[in-house]
């Protein structure tokens, strides 16, 4: 079995002096999708954040590629090939469609490949090619949702940091949204998705972490999760 | 031929900047002899703010910062080139020397702001920039001593004039046999800076530093997702911006010939503001329409409240000056009623608020 791509250990992380992850160990193997379900609370988008660099882990280690990135700078990371898609999209609102793709491909240089990596996000996400000359803040939540997918996949990345991708979408977008993450992931692309939406996150993925409040207290390949009885009573509404 | 074929035919395109030039040079003539010098000098400080206007356009326009002091890094270029070269120290530095230093200061007191400010936006931005610029004036106001640095409230007085090498713009210049005086030459000084200044603001804007700007004005942690250095990209639109501001001010003394800390009050402040806001934030033309704007309305009803007054009522009834900011306050809310947008906004600002459909 390969290197694992992405090693978590012991990764704590406090707000003041509530700690809200408590020294949690997990990994992600090379073109695996990895989830990382719970309720709200549990812990699960600070675990992202802190992996992310958008907030300051309290402690633990951070490894990818078997280096360690936790004394990175946010906008470091891009260059190693990592991608976020923040909670709540944040995609440029004043910008076109277009113009935020492109500025998913702030870092690289190569302009003749971002313009086929434009077509080639295009060709996943039709909706957006429709939409290209339209301005992103005018676009419904699903669209902005792939909006952002669209624009972490423009740097190229070998991993893909999901955050919530279901939040505040209507159902019928749920299931596009998920769509899409089944057909980056299906095309060899490493995710690890944070997702209250349980049932849809371990349907796309092969493994996946159970978090309460802020510990892993179960992990198995996602299907065997699914037919988990605690797992579908306290997590799917069975 | 329709109109936007004509609009890009390079021909056409060329005859208009040609138009355009010939309008700009003659316009000095033109003004002092039919308007006299009064409104001249009214059209060299128009230029003036184009330049702070546009400075200022960087920082709140493209990067979305709300600053309400950047008149303080016009007092700082202002007061560099006062100090420099007057009496005052008798230190009289040569112009070629003084412009690219106050640029630089000003530049570094941009990222000295920028610095503490990182993390602060809106309202809580608006307030801190808004203490540095009150700072900025009231250190200006009280460093007369115990050392005399400022020479405080009376200001400093004899500053040299505009002068490069023999050629001052201070006496009227012979050139190709026409004779300049001195408010012309000026105009022409300050018209080619403000083109400068235009030209290197329309180069940032299409730059990846323009870009940057605009995504941390949208959305600061999906900037940061995307690799943009969000810090370094803030400090660079404060300096960039608080640059011009210096290079604008250092001009000012040159050419007022005396400074004093009254000039950088937050009145100048939120006046660059509105001419940005006014004008279309983030576009470069309607800023600039907003600058020429905002400096020649208050003075043509300064002029023209006395006489319509005498006019209407026999007698002076209100007093020039504060109708002046009535009507300036009033002119303020009906655009901002009826134009939201600014004046001249940009294509996509227009299309926001008319509600996104393309």
């Amino acid at each position: 079995m390969a290197e694992p791509l992405l090693i978590v250990e012991g990764l704590r992380i406090a707000y003041g002096g509530i700690q809200a992850v408590k020294g949690i160990t997990f990994h992600v193997d090379p073109g695996e999708t990895v989830a990382l379900i719970g309720a709200n609370g549990a812990g699960k988008t600070s675990t992202l954040k802190a992996l992310a660099r958008q907030l300051d882990a309290a402690g633990g280690s951070v490894r990818y590629q078997g280096r360690e990135i936790s004394a990175l700078a946010p906008h470091e990371l891009v260059g190693q090939g990592i991608a976020l898609v923040p909670e709540g999209r944040g995609v440029f609102a004043r910008l076109t469609v277009t113009e935020n793709l492109e500025m998913g491909a702030y870092c690289r240089h190569d302009k003749a490949e971002i313009a086929d990596d434009l077509e080639r996000i295009f060709a996943l996400l039709p909706r957006l090619k429709e939409r290209h000359g339209q301005l992103a803040g005018t676009l419904s939540g699903g669209e902005q949702q792939m909006l952002a997918m669209g624009r972490a996949l423009m740097s190229r990345p070998r991993l893909l940091l999901l955050d919530e991708p279901s939040m505040g979408l209507a159902p019928i977008m749920v299931q596009k949204v998920f769509e899409v993450v089944q057909e980056v992931a299906s095309q060899g692309m490493t995710i690890l998705l944070v997702e209250q939406n349980a049932r849809l996150a371990l349907q796309v993925s092969r493994r996946g972490y159970v978090m309460e409040s802020g510990d892993i207290t179960l992990t198995d390949a996602a299907g065997t999760l699914l037919d988990n009885p605690r797992v579908k009573a306290a997590y799917l509404g069975e | 031929m329709s109109w936007n074929d004509l609009k890009h035919d390079r021909r056409v395109l060329w005859a208009g900047y040609a138009a355009i030039g010939i309008v700009l040079a003659v316009l000095p003539f033109l003004v002092g002899a039919g308007l006299g010098n009064a409104w001249l000098r009214i059209l060299n400080f128009a230029m003036l703010y184009i330049m702070l206007a546009l400075g200022l356009n960087i920082v709140v326009g493209f990067a979305g910062l709300l600053d309400l002091g950047y008149i303080a890094f016009y007092a700082v270029g202002a007061y560099l080139y006062a100090l420099l070269a007057s009496p005052h120290f008798g230190l009289h530095w040569p112009v070629w020397a003084i412009l690219p230093l106050g640029a630089v200061v000003a530049g570094g007191a941009g990222a000295l702001l920028g610095a503490p400010t990182l993390r602060l936006r809106g309202d809580y931005l608006a307030i801190v920039t808004l203490g540095f610029g009150e700072i900025i004036r009231i250190f200006m106001n009280n460093l007369n001593a115990p050392v005399n640095i400022t020479n405080g409230p009376q200001g400093i007085s004899s500053i040299d004039p505009f002068h490069v090498g023999g050629v001052t713009l201070a006496k009227p210049l012979s050139v190709l046999g026409v004779t300049v005086p001195s408010l012309h030459a000026y105009y022409y000084l300050f018209l080619l800076l403000a083109l400068v200044i235009i030209f290197v603001t329309i180069r940032l804007e299409d730059s990846r530093i323009g870009r940057a700007w605009v995504a941390i004005r949208e959305d600061e942690i999906a900037a940061k997702a995307c690799g943009i250095n969000v810090r370094n990209i803030k400090l660079l639109a404060f300096s960039m911006g608080a640059t011009f501001g210096g290079v604008a001010g250092g001009l000012f003394a040159s050419f007022q010939g005396f400074v004093s800390p009254e000039s950088f009050g937050l009145m100048e402040s939120i006046m660059v503001l509105c001419m940005v806001v006014l004008g279309g934030m983030g576009h470069i033309p309607g800023v600039i329409l907003g600058g020429i704007l905002l400096t020649i309305l208050p003075e043509a009803f300064r002029h023209a409240a006395v006489p319509l007054q005498k006019y209407a009522f026999g007698k002076v009834v209100v007093d020039p000056e504060s109708l002046r900011m009535l009507l300036f306050g009033l002119a303020l809310i009906a655009v901002m009623l009826y134009r939201p947008a600014g004046l001249w906004p940009s294509a996509t600002r227009k299309r926001e608020l008319q509600g996104g459909s393309k």
